[in-house]
């Protein structure tokens, strides 16, 4: 009896020691502005996980190097705590809470993917604790109300939408017929209601609307419907599995389809993994490096781009671009809040209005950026079968003219 | 529901056809499923997992340039090795325990390889091309990728090399030797420790050649294994262990099920159709395999 009441004061002195200790490790540190993120860097995100953590961690040496941030007259600079989340929505959770109430972390950036953003969004809220994020496009993080939610991208729904837009309008604004095919996962599914929506103004038609599920490897079934029923337009989600098994099947099928528009071709590689058979596919990216928008850390795109593969040895993905512009922002806001006072920090990041080499950034009340337009580009390959991603749409941003009906596989 | 598989008798006929060629795959890697089941009565939920680290070989083949078809002949040895040294670790202190200390070895080996494919492959959904091109028939009405085809074809002709071997070969005799009683086997003189490793090494070989061909017909991805899993224990449930024409037949019935569902219920229900299936029959079967070992052939 008595050695258990030892055990258990030693274990009360032990946790009180331990909670004290971990206050004591605040948000600003000497002049260090500590920022936390759980991220996937183990688990099926981990490739993606990691171009946000380079792009994070680029955007973070590259501020601190060009000065810092300034508050209150004085010189601060950045640094993050990452905790691998292992890709799962839960753990993220347990970390975000981690990182708040041990670690006293007291600004966030975001995890990858939209699951694990609404996995960390809630307890992020429930703290008071401004979160930028980068990389979760969920239409339904910004219909919660959440109020320390800011995301630097464009919301799902309008991943798509400018593909449909295009075909009407290369149709002479007559609505089209649309086949779509989308997995079932929070992403695709806001992609397929930003289609519905698109849809419904434009007077087109869905005459097939394919739900994919999540072990998904073979579209056979839906490819077949589609040649059965020739729509104008073929539009996939289903994240890198989603455009690998379409491209692969479309080229094997011989699927003649005057449009296909899909997500996720630059995080699948598709003009590395199928070469000549993803000619022609279009798809939707929140960023590209020839786009032409520029502040004073990175420049432009194309700087970036060659920074960023000088640093990490591979092209960046958009996903990396966002990264390093929530990094940008939260600079901002620090500075025109001129303190580290949460709620002053919310309110500067709530009136951000600036440009970045990744794009306009402007939050609307939900916390999704309202000033950066969506990009179709189209693979495009040489004869020698170099591929290459082109920027088509929208019109102002085009570094190539689309190509429109994609040539059938008998002419090609 | 959509019942244009009806409305377009061609639609039915690329069904039949994609599931035929799809099942043959299944079966294949079912084959390996019972015959392990059969020697050692293990139910091995690594199967899946075993078939994915096949595919990786055949796509790093890719990588490097190599035709992802030479594969099947180099997967399978690799993997062979893999499955011994399986057997070696783990699976020779689980057999003749309990299935369901079987069931929990290898639901463990398989979280294992996941997360270690992950670590050493990356989370990139990857595959290889073969450039096999397309065959059409009825007038272009059914197309059929070549890749498909052959994907069939390598698994029949594996699945007849293997049908000989057990009928032929010393060791093939002793494995089922082993299955029909493995006491009397080894006072016989077999050495059933040595029958064991082999099969297991079989089984993974098998695993191979299957995964090598589903890197060129579809994709692969680390966490990709336990809807292979799922299929082959269905089939396997089917067929019973020791039934080699069953096996093919409930293959090939499995993949044709799984097209048409896919066509009248939708894609999102074609995995779940499979679950639907494994429940209805495994209640109507009421266990039994379970309970009695069932002798291979």
């Amino acid at each position: 009896m008595k050695i258990n009441k030892i055990i258990l004061s030693f274990i009360s002195a032990l946790a009180i020691l331990l909670s004290t200790s971990a206050i004591s490790i605040a948000k600003v540190v000497g002049d260090k502005i500590i920022l936390g993120s759980a991220i996937s860097l183990t688990g099926k995100y981990s490739s993606n996980g990691v171009h946000t953590q380079n792009g994070y961690n680029m955007a973070v040496d590259r501020i601190n190097s060009m000065g810092g941030v300034k508050v209150g007259g004085k010189t601060y600079k950045f640094e993050i705590i990452y905790y691998d989340d292992e890709s799962n929505p839960k753990r993220a959770a347990q970390l975000a809470e981690r990182l708040i109430s041990q670690d006293g972390v007291e600004f966030m950036l975001g995890p990858y993917s939209s699951g694990l953003t609404k996995a960390i969004a809630p307890v992020t809220e429930k703290y008071g604790v401004p979160m930028v994020e980068a990389n979760g496009a969920s239409r339904s993080l910004f219909t919660k109300g959440y109020k320390y939610l800011f995301a630097v991208l464009a919301p799902a729904n309008l991943y798509l939408d400018v593909a449909i837009r295009t075909a009407v309008e290369l149709n002479g604004g007559k609505g089209v017929r649309i086949a779509q095919a989308f997995e079932q996962d929070a992403f695709s599914q806001d992609v397929r209601l930003g289609i519905l929506d698109a849809a419904k103004e434009t007077g087109s038609e869905i005459i097939i609307d394919d739900k994919l599920p999540k072990e998904l490897n073979d579209m056979a079934a839906t490819l077949v419907k589609v040649k059965q029923m020739k729509p104008d337009v073929l539009v996939v989600s289903g994240h890198t599995k989603g455009a690998l098994t379409a491209i692969r099947q479309i080229a094997e099928m011989k699927v003649d389809v005057p449009m296909l528009a899909m997500t996720h071709c630059d995080a699948a590689k598709l003009s590395k993994q199928h070469g000549k058979n993803s000619q022609y596919a279009l798809c939707a990216s929140q960023w590209h490096k020839t786009l032409t928008y520029k502040d004073d850390f990175f420049k432009d795109g194309m700087t970036y781009a060659a920074d960023f593969t000088k640093e990490f040895g591979y092209d960046p993905p958009y996903q990396a671009a966002e990264s390093s512009a929530a990094l940008l922002v939260f600079k901002d806001a620090f500075e025109r809040a001129n303190s580290f006072d949460q709620k002053k920090v919310r309110d500067a990041l709530a009136a951000t209005n600036m440009q970045t080499f990744y794009g306009n950034i402007k939050f609307a009340p939900g916390g999704q950026n309202v000033d950066k337009p969506m990009v179709l580009f189209q693979v495009m390959c040489d004869s020698a079968g170099k591929c290459e991603n082109k920027v088509v749409a929208p019109l102002k941003w085009a570094s190539a003219k689309l190509i429109h009906p994609v040539p059938k596989w008998s002419e090609r | 529901m959509d019942f244009m598989v009806f409305q377009y008798p061609m639609i039915s006929v690329q069904a039949c056809l994609d599931g035929i060629l799809l099942g043959i795959l299944f079966a294949l890697i079912a084959y390996g499923m019972a015959l392990q089941w059969g020697v050692m009565n293990i139910i091995n939920i690594a199967q899946g997992d075993l078939v994915i680290l096949g595919g990786y070989i055949a796509y790093f083949m890719y990588l490097f340039g190599i035709h992802p078809a030479w594969g099947v002949i180099v997967a399978p040895i690799i993997m062979y090795f893999v499955g011994v040294g399986l057997y070696k670790l783990v699976i020779n202190k689980v057999v003749d325990r309990d299935l369901f200390i079987s069931i929990l070895a290898t639901f463990g080996i398989s979280i294992l390889f996941m997360q270690l494919m992950n670590f050493a492959f990356g989370a990139d959904v990857v595959l290889a091309n073969s450039g096999y091109g397309t065959t059409f028939l009825f007038d272009s009405a059914v197309v059929l990728p070549n890749s498909k085809i052959f994907s069939a074809f390598v698994s029949i002709l594996f699945a007849i090399c293997l049908v000989i071997y057990m009928k032929k070969s010393k060791l093939g005799r002793a494995i089922r030797a082993t299955a029909q009683n493995a006491r009397a086997a080894k006072i016989l003189g077999v050495d059933t420790e040595k029958v064991y490793a082999a099969t297991f090494g079989i089984n993974a070989a098998l695993c191979g050649v299957a995964g090598a061909l589903i890197s060129i017909t579809f994709t692969i991805h680390p966490y990709m294994g336990l809807p292979y899993t799922i299929r082959s224990f269905m089939i396997v449930i089917v067929a019973g262990l020791g039934n080699l024409p069953g096996v093919a037949l409930s293959g090939m019935g499995l993949g044709v099920f799984e097209e048409f569902a896919d066509y009248i219920l939708g894609t999102e229900f074609r995995i779940g159709a499979v679950f639907l299936l494994l429940v209805l029959i495994l209640v109507y079967r009421r266990f039994k395999l379970s309970r009695k070992r069932e002798y291979l052939k």
